[in-house]
């Protein structure tokens, strides 16, 4: 860490050590400005001396904290080491690290974006298999969290994610426990902070467990409508002065 | 009241107020838990030896019979128990989560700065070495 790199790749990782290798090479490979922080939740495999051998560092959590607490370590180490912009990437392989340059181009685009989301149903030719009843549960949040945050949210549970700083900081204090994709959009919205999508490609996961079982995503649907409608009734903290209020908070609650 | 009913609720919340005063003095659970539950024993003891107290309530509430009004009032104080206990494991879980994260950053960088200072070691020792050489050489030449 002794010079200075702007952009840092977090990949949560629980007994992943089939595919994280992977993930890691990809990322030296097509984002190679981007440093790679591995975030061992507690695995029993060999996930951290395998991503260690790959070249990441790694962050190990002496037990199972979840795959939002992962995450959030994650943001406390980009906060910690001063990097201006983090993306997060899953270690089962199914965000493409060569999809990560559009991210950083909307971002490059429009300053005022604290948080880029890569969405799989943004276009029509980025098909996206996976099971009819997970997109319906997805497409049902997208509608209400469009509803709710004023701009349209195509893929909400989308993991896939670059964040500038202001971003990191927020997350680094609060982030949502068990399905933290859904919450965390409304946590931006709340805090009035701007977030926009574009579509990228992903693949189908080549290793792990989905953190959405299919047994548990009764609960987790009412896990996160419980969440949202909760988040309805907090308070929106108002702007700090000098900051235009973002398009979001023109719609108020 | 009922005798019997009466003596067998005196007995109970006296052996549960003893109970909660062992434990404290033992030192088993800390007097910030302790206190609802010595406020609950309290309670129950005293509308079960006051029961003229026991039966206003009862007759307050539309209670026929007085001792469910001692139910009640003990299931009011198990529901706040309970909630205050969902609070503490909530809390305690959070806190827990930010020391294994905060215990997994400082491992992180506590390694990374064991490498580095090895590193620097290494370079110290092999300069220490170029500069006993050079010096032996100097000292070589001037005996020559």
């Amino acid at each position: 860490m002794n010079s200075y790199r702007a952009n840092l790749a977090v990949v949560p990782a629980y007994n992943e050590q089939e595919s994280v290798a992977r993930v890691i090479d990809s990322l030296h490979e097509h984002a190679p400005d981007f440093d790679v922080l591995v975030v061992d939740d507690g695995s029993t495999d060999n996930t951290r001396d395998v991503a260690r051998a790959a070249g990441a560092t790694v962050v190990r959590h002496p037990f199972n904290l979840g795959i939002g607490g992962a995450v959030q370590s994650g943001f406390v180490y980009a906060l910690e080491n001063g990097y201006d912009r983090m993306v997060q990437v899953d270690a089962d392989g199914q965000h493409c690290p060569d999809q990560i340059s559009k991210l950083k181009d909307a971002m490059a685009e429009d300053r005022r974006l604290d948080m880029v989301c890569g969405s799989r149903f943004l276009t029509k030719e980025h098909g996206y298999p996976s099971p009819i009843s997970r997109r319906t549960g997805i497409h049902i949040f997208a509608f209400m969290l469009s509803r709710i945050v004023g701009q349209r949210v195509s893929d909400p549970t989308s993991g896939f994610r670059l964040y500038n700083r202001r971003a990191i900081g927020l997350f680094a204090g609060d982030y949502p426990h068990d399905y933290p994709e859904v919450e965390a959009v409304l946590m931006v919205h709340h805090h009035r902070l701007r977030m926009t999508e574009v579509p990228v490609r992903m693949l189908q996961r080549d290793g792990g467990v989905s953190s959405i079982r299919s047994g548990k995503s009764v609960y987790y649907m009412i896990k996160v409508l419980f969440a949202i409608f909760i988040g309805l009734g907090r308070s929106r903290p108002v702007p700090e002065p000098g900051e235009d209020a973002p398009v979001a908070a023109a719609h108020g609650l | 009241m009922e005798l019997r009913i009466q003596i067998l609720a005196i007995v109970g919340s006296s052996a549960l107020l003893f109970l909660v005063l062992e434990l404290v003095r033992r030192k088993a659970f800390l007097e910030r838990y302790a206190l609802l539950w010595l406020l609950s024993a309290v309670v129950m003891l005293g509308l079960s030896i006051w029961k003229g107290v026991l039966e206003t309530i009862a007759h307050a509430v539309g209670i026929a019979y007085p001792p469910n009004a001692l139910f009640l009032v003990a299931f009011g104080f198990v529901l706040i128990l309970l909630l205050h206990f969902s609070l503490a494991v909530s809390r305690l879980s959070d806190q827990s989560k930010v020391l294994a994260q905060r215990l997994a950053l400082v491992e992180q960088r506590l390694g990374d700065t064991e490498a580095q200072l090895s590193r620097s070691r290494r370079r110290i020792q092999t300069t220490d070495e170029l500069e006993a050489v050079d010096e032996l050489e100097s000292l070589a030449e001037t005996r020559e």
